[in-house]
């Protein structure tokens, strides 16, 4: 690990003053992925700001009848939470899909949400990775592509975004609340805070550098039934290879694309009253995969049919 | 930086290189060699310790982050004249062949079962029904801890009844 200079922020006004002021500064909350991204030297911060105690991490209702999840919060307290557990099941279940009990205790909503790709040739130093290093090319392009983007993906980057709760956060339309370098908060849709990869996938986000996610704030619970579902290689403790977040009748789907994908055309189908497999498959028609990993356009089909009908069956 | 945690009852003041991670501040700073370094990137979960009484894998967590925190590693679990409950039912079952993963398995026994009795819910919990202790339960709760030796029919064994001597 390099080294850096490490300091506690003292409130957010503070942490983003001196992110915009500090060379090389990332804030740290549970630090679960940043960490160990450090350890291989794949991020190479030169100063943290620890985030992780600002007062942050309460869950309160809204005026409007949704829920305010404080940036800060555990994903453990979000997934246990009763009023998420009632009302933004979706939410609960998406959770514990994801990490292991640990990990889920230590990272937070926010680092959750920006958590980096788990593409192999990330990972792997040895190789070309234009989001390692812009301009140096993708390897997974011609390489061990199983788990590549089938949705959005450009020739710079085929990486998948792997968070699961993200994936039921764009389906319930959430919204997340920030604070700027220049210390303004303003708040605008989950769906838009990442990016596709274009010819810049080390950039990942719309946030501005030095911005702070402060809060992540849902609507009320949506009308119908919701439920998460999530495919991979081992029954626990394993990334995913694609999944499913129904919430009404919204669909999104994790670990397709480089971002949450709202599956907007497949929404459209349904409410124009096409049953759940022709839905499903108005959204695979705008898929490009690559080859190997043509296994996810029946496999979500079949994932994303198979969760629509169970979520209508929870809501009857 | 200058750092002072709780770590098993007592305050322990350190001055730790920022790098340094809450395992390697017990291992290497407080030699308390309990806690094991398996992957030190929190997928075997031979680190785990209890933090404020949740359990984490201190190999992916900043010591100097820790500051003011009460951290409870398996010295602190029990003695060897008054062994933990778990500890026994570790000891009865057979639960361990190597014994490496087991410090882990034993601290991480101990979060799960108070997240089990906060109701929080794992993915074989259904829908708005409050976890119970089943096998299923604890398979799911514990994925977090690997056993090389695969004892685990025997690690469920062990949790069952520590749970029961526990209640």
């Amino acid at each position: 690990m390099k080294a850096f200079t490490y300091e506690r922020a003292s409130d957010a006004q503070a942490a983003v003053r001196a992110a915009s002021e500090t060379p090389g500064a990332r804030f740290i909350a549970g630090g679960t992925n940043l960490l160990d991204l450090m350890k291989l030297e794949i991020e190479q911060p030169q100063h943290l700001i620890d985030v992780s105690r600002l007062p942050m991490a309460a869950i309160e209702p809204t005026a409007d009848g949704g829920l305010r999840i404080g940036a800060a919060a555990s994903n453990s307290q979000v997934a246990g939470d009763a009023r998420v557990r009632a009302g933004y099941p979706v939410l609960s279940e998406a959770i514990v899909a994801g990490g292991s009990p640990q990990l889920r205790n230590k990272a937070s909503v926010a680092g959750n949400l920006l958590q980096r790709t788990r593409c192999a040739y990330f990972y792997d130093t040895s190789k070309p990775c234009n989001k390692r290093q812009p301009g140096a090319g993708c390897s997974a392009l011609e390489g061990l592509n199983r788990n590549a983007a089938i949705f959005g993906a450009s020739p710079a980057c085929i990486a998948t975004h792997t968070s699961d709760m993200a994936v039921a956060l764009v389906a319930l339309e959430a919204r997340v609340e920030t604070l700027t370098p220049s210390g303004e908060a303003r708040a605008f849709p989950l769906l838009e805070l990442h990016r596709l990869p274009g010819e810049t996938p080390h950039v990942e986000t719309h946030l501005i550098p030095g911005e702070l996610i402060t809060a992540v704030v849902l609507p009320p619970p949506p009308k119908g039934g919701q439920t998460y579902r999530k495919v991979r290689d081992r029954a626990s403790y394993a990334g995913g290879l694609a999944s499913v977040a129904v919430a009404g009748g919204n669909l999104a789907l994790g670990m397709v694309a480089h971002k949450p994908w709202r599956a907007v055309d497949a929404e459209a189908a349904l409410a124009a009253g096409a049953s759940p497999a022709e839905a499903v498959a108005k959204e695979l028609a705008g898929a490009s995969p690559l080859g190997r990993n043509d296994f996810k356009i029946p496999l979500v089909a079949r994932l994303a049919a198979a969760a629509i009908g169970e979520a209508n069956g929870r809501s009857a | 930086m200058r750092t002072t945690i709780t770590v098993n009852g007592e305050a322990r003041s350190l001055d730790l290189d920022p790098r340094t991670t809450l395992l390697d501040a017990l291992r290497e700073h407080l030699k308390l060699t309990g806690a094991k370094k398996g992957c030190d990137h929190g997928q075997c979960g031979a680190c785990t310790v209890l933090v404020n009484g949740v359990r984490i894998n201190s190999c992916l967590s900043l010591a100097v982050a820790h500051d003011g925190d009460e951290v409870v590693s398996i010295e602190g679990v029990g003695t060897v004249e008054k062994l933990h409950p778990v500890q026994q039912a570790f000891l009865t079952e057979d639960a361990f062949q190597c014994g490496y993963c087991t410090p882990g398995q034993i601290c991480s026994t101990l979060g799960m079962l108070k997240e089990l009795e906060a109701g929080w819910p794992s993915q074989e919990t259904a829908p708005g029904v409050k976890p119970a202790l089943t096998e299923a339960e604890i398979r799911e709760r514990m994925s977090g801890n690997i056993c090389r030796c695969s004892a685990y029919p025997q690690i469920v064994a062990a949790i069952k009844q520590a749970a029961e001597a526990m209640a």
